[in-house]
C-alpha cells in the first residue's frame, strides 16, 4: 500500500478533529474531536513506521512504541477531561464552552491608560481580587 | 595606681556612667541620679590627683597602638602636661557642679535619665580631648561633643526655638569641622604622625611644608567650636537649651576645646605669621562685636552667651600674641565664673518666671527671693568685668599684659600687628564688658514695680553649687597667678602696672557710664508696663525656663529684643541698638549667602527629579501599558478563540519555516 493513502486519511481525520475542536460548542464533542486528532497522529506514526522499516531497513519500530504511549496518554486525558466536564456540568448546569468565560478580561473603568490615576488602578485591582475570591 | 591608669579612668568613668544611665534609665530610675553624679565626681577627684602627681613637671606621655591603621599610625595616646592637668580639673569641677545642679533643676523632667547620660557622655568626651595625645583620638572626643551638644541644646524639643537652635549648632560647628579634619590630615601628612609630641617636634625642626594652609584649615574648626567670628552665630541661639547645659557646654567645656586645641598646637600656628594675624583680627572682631551685641540683648542667657563669645575672644587674642599660658589662665578663671553666671541665671529665671531682663527690671525684691544667686552672681559679674581682686582681673590682665609685651617689641614669635590689634580690642572690650555686666546686674536685681512672684525656696542642690563655684571666681586668680608659670612653660603671668591701671580704669568707666544711663532711663520704666511671666510655683525650674523661652517671641516680637525704653543699653548704643540685638544681622547675611542658594539648589533638584526624570520614567512605562491594554482586549474567555489564534500562529510559523528551508 502506498504511503499516500494513510497519510491523506490521517490528514482528513486531523482536519475533521480540528474543525470539531474549533467549531463545536458541547465540551464532550470537543473532547471527542481531540481524540480524532490524536488518532490521526497515531495513524501517521504507524504508517511511517512501516514505511521506514521497509525502505530504510530500520528495525527499532519506534513509531509503534510512540503510538502505544499516545494511546495510554489519550486514555488518561479523556478520563480527566470527562471528569472535569462532568463537574462543570453539575456546577453550572451546562457544558457549553461558549458560556464558560470566567477567564475573560473584564471591560471595566480601565479606559484611561495614562497611568496618572494610580488610586483608580489599585481600586480596580482590589475590586478584581474581590471578584476572584467570590468565584473561588 | 600609676598616674597613667588614673588618667585613663578619668574619661572612662563618665563614659561608663553615661552608657549605664542610657541602658538603665527607664527600668531602674532610682539609679539615675547616682549614676549621673558619682562618676563625674570621681573623675574630678582623679583629675585632681593626676594634676597633683603631674605637678607641672615633665609631661606624662603614654601610648598604645590597638591595631595597625595604614601609613600614618593612630595610637591611643595620653599627653598630660600642665595645661591638660589643670584644664581637666576645671572640666571635672564644672561638670560635677552641673550634674548636681541638674538633679534639682530638672527635678520633674521625664527626660532626665537621657539628659544626665548625655551630660556624662559629653564630660567624658571633653576629658578625652583634654588628655589625648593623638590628634585622631582628640577628634573623636571633639565630634562626640558636637553630637551631645546637638541633643542637649534640643532638650526642649517641643519648642521650635530649641529644634532650630540644635540644628543650627550642629550644622555651623560641622561647617568648621570639615576643614578641621582636612587640616589634621594635612598636618599628619607633613609630620608623619598624629601624635602631638611628634607633630610639635616636626614643627620645631622646621619640617612643616604648608604651615599657613594647615593653620587656616585648623582655625576654621576652632572658630566653629569656640564660637569665634564668623562661625559664632550658633552660640546665642543655643541658649534655647536648659541652663545647666549652657553652663557646661557654653562656658567651660565645648567652647573651651577650640582654645585648648590651639594652645596645644600653638607652635604650628606660630609657624605662620598670616595665621597669627588672622587669629588676632578674628579675636578682635569677636570681642568688640559680641560686647556690643551683649549690651542689647534682652534674654539674660543671651547676654551671657555673647559675653562667653567675647571672653573666648580674649583667649584667642592671647593665643594670637603667642602666649598660651595667659590664654589657658583666662580659660580656667572664665570657666569657673561663667559656669557660675549661667547656673545663677538659671536660679533667677526660675524665681522670676521669665528670662527677659525687661520684665525683671519691673520686679521688686527679686534679689530677696534668691539671695544666694544674688551674691554669687555679683561676685561672678565683678570677675567678668575684671575688677580686682576677682579672678577675672588677673587672667584678663595677663592677656592684656602679654599683648602690651608684644607691642613693645619683646617678642620672637608673634607679629607686632597682632599685639596692637589684640591690645586695642581688648581695652575696648573691657569697657563693653563692664557695661553689660553692670546693665545685667541693675536690670535683674534693681528692678522696681510689682512684687516678684514667689516660687518657694530654691532646691539646696541648686544653691550650694553656686557657692562652690563662687570660691574660684573670687579667689582663683589672685592665688594662682604666681604658681601657674611653673605649670605652664611661660613667663610671669603677674599683671603689669600699665595695663592693669588702664584696664581697670576703663572697666570702672564703663560701669559708671552704664549706671548713669540706668539712673536716667529707669524713670521711664513705670510708663511702659511689660512682662510675660510664666508663673508655675509647683513646676520645676526646667519647665519654667522652657515656657519662658517659648513665650519670649510671642510677648516681645523677637527672641533677643524687647521694646523697652527703660533699657540703659538702648541709650548707650543709640542707633546701634537694633542691629546689635539681632547680632548685627549676621544671620540674615548668612541666609542670603548660604541658606537661600542651598534652598534654591534643592528646589532645582526637586524640579529635575519630579519633572524631568519622572517624565522619562513615565514615558518608558506608557508604551508597554498601551500594548498591554491592546493585548488584554483579546482575552475574551472563549477557549476556541484562543485555539484558533494558536492554529493561525502555527500555520504562519510552519509556512515561514518551509519558505526559509526551501530558500524562497
Amino acid at each position: 500500500m502506498h504511503l499516500a493513502y494513510p497519510a491523506v486519511l490521517s490528514a482528513l481525520l486531523f482536519c475533521t478533529g480540528l474543525y470539531g475542536v474549533l467549531a463545536r460548542r458541547n465540551a464532550i464533542l470537543v473532547l471527542m474531536s481531540v481524540e480524532l486528532m490524536l488518532n490521526a497522529v497515531n495513524l501517521n506514526l504507524v504508517a511511517f513506521d512501516v514505511w521506514l522499516s521497509r525502505t530504510a531497513e530500520e528495525t527499532l519500530h519506534s513509531g509503534q512504541a510512540l503510538t502505544l504511549f499516545t494511546i495510554a496518554i489519550a486514555a488518561a486525558e479523556i478520563g480527566i477531561g470527562l471528569a472535569i466536564v462532568l463537574a462543570v456540568h453539575r456546577n453550572r448546569g451546562t457544558a457549553d464552552i461558549d458560556k464558560l468565560r470566567d477567564s475573560a478580561e473584564r471591560h471595566g473603568p480601565d479606559g484611561d491608560h495614562d497611568g496618572t490615576d494610580h488610586d483608580a488602578l489599585t481600586a480596580e485591582q482590589s475590586d478584581e481580587a474581590e471578584k476572584a475570591e467570590a468565584t473561588a | 595606681m600609676t598616674t597613667t591608669t588614673l588618667a585613663v579612668l578619668v574619661p572612662l568613668l563618665p563614659f561608663l556612667g553615661g552608657a549605664a544611665g542610657l541602658l538603665l534609665g527607664r527600668t531602674a530610675s532610682g539609679f539615675v541620679r547616682p549614676l549621673a553624679v558619682l562618676p563625674t565626681l570621681t573623675s574630678l577627684v582623679l583629675a585632681a590627683l593626676v594634676a597633683v602627681r603631674q605637678g607641672g613637671g615633665q609631661a606624662i606621655d603614654s601610648a598604645t597602638e590597638l591595631t595597625p591603621t595604614g601609613s600614618v599610625p593612630i595610637e591611643l595616646a595620653l599627653h598630660i602636661d600642665g595645661f591638660a592637668a589643670l584644664v581637666a580639673v576645671l572640666v571635672g569641677l564644672v561638670a560635677s557642679c552641673v550634674q548636681i545642679y541638674s538633679t534639682g533643676y530638672l527635678r520633674d523632667d521625664p527626660r532626665y535619665p537621657s539628659y544626665a547620660a548625655l551630660v556624662s557622655l559629653f564630660t567624658s568626651a571633653m576629658f578625652l580631648v583634654v588628655y589625648s595625645g593623638d590628634l585622631i583620638v582628640l577628634l573623636v572626643g571633639w565630634e562626640v561633643m558636637g553630637i551631645c551638644s546637638y541633643f542637649l541644646v534640643g532638650h526642649y524639643w517641643e519648642t521650635p526655638e530649641a529644634r532650630a537652635a540644635s540644628l543650627k549648632a550642629f550644622l555651623v560647628t560641622k561647617l568648621g569641622d570639615v576643614p578641621f579634619l582636612i587640616g589634621l590630615f594635612a598636618l599628619a601628612t607633613d609630620a608623619g604622625s598624629f601624635r602631638i609630641t611628634k607633630v610639635l617636634g616636626t614643627v620645631a625642626s622646621g619640617g612643616l611644608d604648608h604651615p599657613t594652609l594647615i593653620a587656616l584649615l585648623l582655625l576654621a574648626g576652632v572658630a566653629g567650636k569656640s564660637a569665634q567670628f564668623p562661625l559664632h552665630t550658633w552660640l546665642p541661639d543655643a541658649m534655647a537649651g536648659p541652663t545647666p547645659v549652657s553652663a557646661l557646654i557654653h562656658a567651660a567645656t565645648m567652647v573651651a576645646a577650640g582654645v585648648y586645641f590651639i594652645a596645644r598646637l600653638l607652635p604650628v600656628f606660630e609657624a605662620s605669621q598670616a595665621a597669627m594675624v588672622l587669629l588676632a583680627v578674628m579675636a578682635a572682631v569677636t570681642m568688640v562685636g559680641s560686647g556690643l551685641a551683649a549690651l542689647a540683648q534682652d534674654d539674660i542667657k543671651r547676654v551671657l552667651a555673647y559675653s562667653t563669645i567675647g571672653q573666648l575672644g580674649y583667649m584667642t587674642g592671647a593665643l594670637a600674641v603667642g602666649d598660651r599660658g595667659a590664654a589657658v589662665f583666662h580659660l580656667l578663671s572664665h570657666g569657673a565664673f561663667k559656669a557660675l553666671l549661667f547656673l545663677a541665671a538659671g536660679v533667677i529665671i526660675h524665681a522670676a518666671g521669665t528670662n527677659s531682663l525687661a520684665a525683671m527690671s519691673r520686679m521688686r525684691n527679686l534679689r530677696d527671693r534668691v539671695p544666694d544667686a544674688y551674691w554669687t552672681m555679683t561676685v561672678a559679674l565683678l570677675a567678668l568685668a575684671a575688677i580686682p581682686p576677682f579672678s577675672g582681673f588677673f587672667s584678663k590682665e595677663a592677656v592684656l599684659g602679654v599683648a602690651e609685651h608684644v607691642v613693645t617689641g619683646h617678642t620672637e614669635h608673634a607679629p607686632a600687628a597682632s599685639g596692637w590689634i589684640v591690645l586695642v580690642a581688648g581695652l575696648v572690650t573691657a569697657v563693653l564688658t563692664a557695661a553689660y555686666a553692670m546693665r545685667l546686674w541693675l536690670l535683674a536685681f534693681r528692678g522696681r514695680g510689682a512684687e516678684a512672684p514667689d516660687h518657694g525656696r530654691q532646691p539646696l542642690t541648686m544653691t550650694v553649687v553656686l557657692w562652690v563655684l563662687a570660691v574660684p571666681s573670687l579667689a582663683l586668680g589672685g592665688f594662682v597667678f604666681r604658681l601657674l608659670p611653673d605649670w605652664f612653660d611661660v613667663r610671669d603671668l603677674a599683671p603689669t602696672l600699665t595695663t592693669s591701671v588702664l584696664g581697670t580704669g576703663l572697666a570702672l568707666a564703663g560701669g559708671i557710664v552704664t549706671y548713669g544711663a540706668w539712673r536716667h532711663t529707669t524713670a521711664l520704666a513705670a510708663r511702659v508696663p511689660l512682662g510675660a511671666v510664666a508663673a508655675h510655683p509647683e513646676g520645676d525650674a526646667a519647665q519654667v525656663e522652657a515656657e519662658a523661652i517659648a513665650t519670649h517671641e510671642p510677648a516681645y516680637g523677637d527672641i533677643a529684643y524687647a521694646p523697652d525704653p527703660a533699657d540703659p543699653g538702648r541709650l548707650l548704643l543709640g542707633p546701634l541698638h537694633r542691629p546689635a540685638a539681632a547680632g548685627f544681622h549676621l544671620d540674615a547675611v548668612y541666609t542670603v549667602l548660604f541658606v537661600r542658594p542651598v534652598q534654591a539648589g534643592a528646589s532645582l533638584v526637586r524640579f529635575l527629579d519630579r519633572e524631568v526624570v519622572e517624565t522619562y520614567v513615565r514615558g518608558a512605562g506608557a508604551l508597554p501599558r498601551w500594548l498591554g491594554a491592546a493585548v488584554r482586549r483579546a482575552q475574551t474567555g472563549n477557549v476556541q478563540t484562543y485555539v484558533s489564534a494558536l492554529l493561525a500562529g502555527t500555520v504562519v510559523l510552519a509556512v515561514a519555516a518551509v519558505l526559509v528551508a526551501t530558500g524562497a
